[in-house]
């Protein structure tokens, strides 16, 4: 697999605007909780679909740290990397 | 600053529930308990359901006097943990009659159910293994899985395949892999298919673990669980429960047949750094214990009555989750209209629990209800009733 940061932020932006709750003019500097209003567990939930799409499991204590959308591609990228 | 001030949006939210003149659903006062299905709340007699108390032990003649008996014999307290100041007769004969009705070699009792699941996972998994939870898992569980630093991945509710999805991509990778199922789910009352989740654990390698705190006492032929219902017991490593639910009292225990739990006493922070039982608990749980294993008839009517709740909520047209458990949720779109019908529920003599989204699964506020084997069928008709005439008033009955 080759993905890089760019092309999984811009995954999860396509899989974030099939939301329509979600604003229409987000990016990848956008930061999940503020920009989007998204509660604990609506971030966990995202997060589940996003890793069904890449086949990819993201532990929870690695969500700790991810403030934006560049920040969960980048997490996802080192994990496919690392596996 | 104020150190409250990250507290502002809980507190406009909270203001929002109670705007109106609308009671706080979290400071409800149940002044008396009358019996095991009634209490004072209010000043006025209202039918409970919503205590978790599914065989109406809390009440029961033989803990109230075990307890009497037991305080007059040893105190009313422990003053200390086990491990600095020192394990007493009861809780030996407790984790003993645990470890009979279980059939398991080990247990290890806990202050509560919540710091149960604390204890044994956080010890459990570490740093360096990996930890499997249900999506919709209760809290202690979440909160054990940070306080362990295990890595935490979660599978979606009730779905076995999904969890071998997860496993899959571990495939290779170091460190313990431990499962965590519930038995009954706390919220919506759907119970695990435990067969399916002990099938990928067999196939896997990994490690399983059932809280079964809402489902002991309740299935399975001795009341073991949904374990000893699905015939799977054997596949489940570890078993966490609570004695605040079916056994009316309070603490809760784990029992495994592997020899290592006996260490986990000498590494489990949330065992070690408390105060252990006081004897009257430890009395009263034994004596609800030897009811819940002599009285089998306890459970049939508590199915029964689970049936009849979720059969009548349906048929008054509201919308409830698929199966007939202890726990009958009903479905509610919006927050404000939830609140509404609860607090109108508690006017008219039902109390019941309102559980608010981020708590809920899928973001739906839901009216738990907890039913009990003590509930008179016409204790549950009129619960419906009231539940009819609630949503007719609110216009929210689908077709009925």
């Amino acid at each position: 697999m080759s993905e890089t940061v760019a092309s999984v932020s811009a995954l999860i932006v396509k899989t974030l605007l099939a939301n329509p709750k979600v604003p229409r003019d987000i990016n990848g500097s956008s930061k999940i909780v503020e920009d989007l209003a998204f509660d604990s567990l609506a971030v966990m939930n995202f997060v589940m679909e996003i890793e069904d799409t890449l086949d990819v499991s993201v532990p929870l204590d690695r969500l700790a740290d991810i403030r934006t959308i560049d920040d969960l591609a980048a997490c996802i990228v080192s994990l496919k990397q690392a596996s | 600053m104020s150190i409250f001030s990250k507290y502002e949006g809980l507190a406009s939210a909270l203001s929002a529930v109670t705007a109106g003149g609308g009671r706080n659903p979290f400071n409800v006062v149940i002044e008396k308990p009358i019996s095991s299905t009634v209490g004072l709340i209010e000043g006025r007699e209202t039918l409970l359901f919503g205590t978790n108390n599914y065989l109406g032990l809390s009440q029961s003649p033989a803990a109230i006097e075990a307890a009497v008996d037991a305080v007059r014999a040893y105190g009313v307290g422990t003053t200390g943990s086990r491990i600095a100041n020192g394990t007493q007769g009861l809780h030996r004969q407790l984790e003993e009659r645990l470890c009979a009705f279980f059939r398991r070699r080990h247990c290890m009792v806990f202050s509560t159910g919540y710091q149960a699941n604390l204890g044994t996972i956080s010890a459990l998994a570490g740093k360096d293994d990996y930890l499997l939870l249900d999506a919709d898992s209760h809290a202690s569980i979440y909160d054990g899985s940070r306080l362990g630093h295990a890595q935490v991945i979660r599978f979606r509710h009730n779905d076995a395949d999904d969890l071998h999805k997860r496993l899959r991509r571990l495939e290779g990778t170091p460190g313990s892999k431990l499962i965590v199922v519930e038995g009954i789910y706390s919220m919506m009352g759907d119970v695990v298919p435990m067969a399916e989740f002990a099938a990928v654990k067999r196939e896997t390698g990994a490690w399983l673990l059932a809280d079964e705190a809402h489902s002991v006492g309740v299935m399975g032929e001795h009341g073991r669980g949904v374990a000893e219902a699905d015939g799977v017991e054997d596949d489940v490593d570890f078993v966490v429960g609570t004695f605040s639910k079916s056994l009316g009292t309070v603490g809760g225990y784990c029992v495994s047949n592997h020899d290592g739990l006996d260490l986990i006493r000498l590494c489990s922070r949330p065992y070690m750094f408390t105060a252990s039982l006081p004897p009257e608990v430890i009395a009263a749980t034994m004596a609800a214990l030897t009811e819940l294993e002599n009285r089998p008839e306890l459970r049939v009517r508590l199915m029964d009555n689970a049936r009849r709740l979720h059969a009548g909520l349906q048929a008054a047209g509201l919308r409830t989750g698929p199966q007939a458990s202890p726990v009958v949720s009903v479905i509610l779109d919006d927050v404000a209209v939830a609140v509404a019908f609860w607090n109108r529920l508690l006017d008219l003599g039902v109390y019941v629990n309102l559980s608010l989204p981020p708590a809920t699964p899928d973001q739906h506020p839901l009216l738990r209800t907890s039913v009990m084997a003590t509930h008179t069928p016409e204790q549950i008709d009129r619960a419906v009733e009231i539940f009819a005439v609630v949503a007719g008033e609110m216009g929210i009955n689908r077709a009925a």
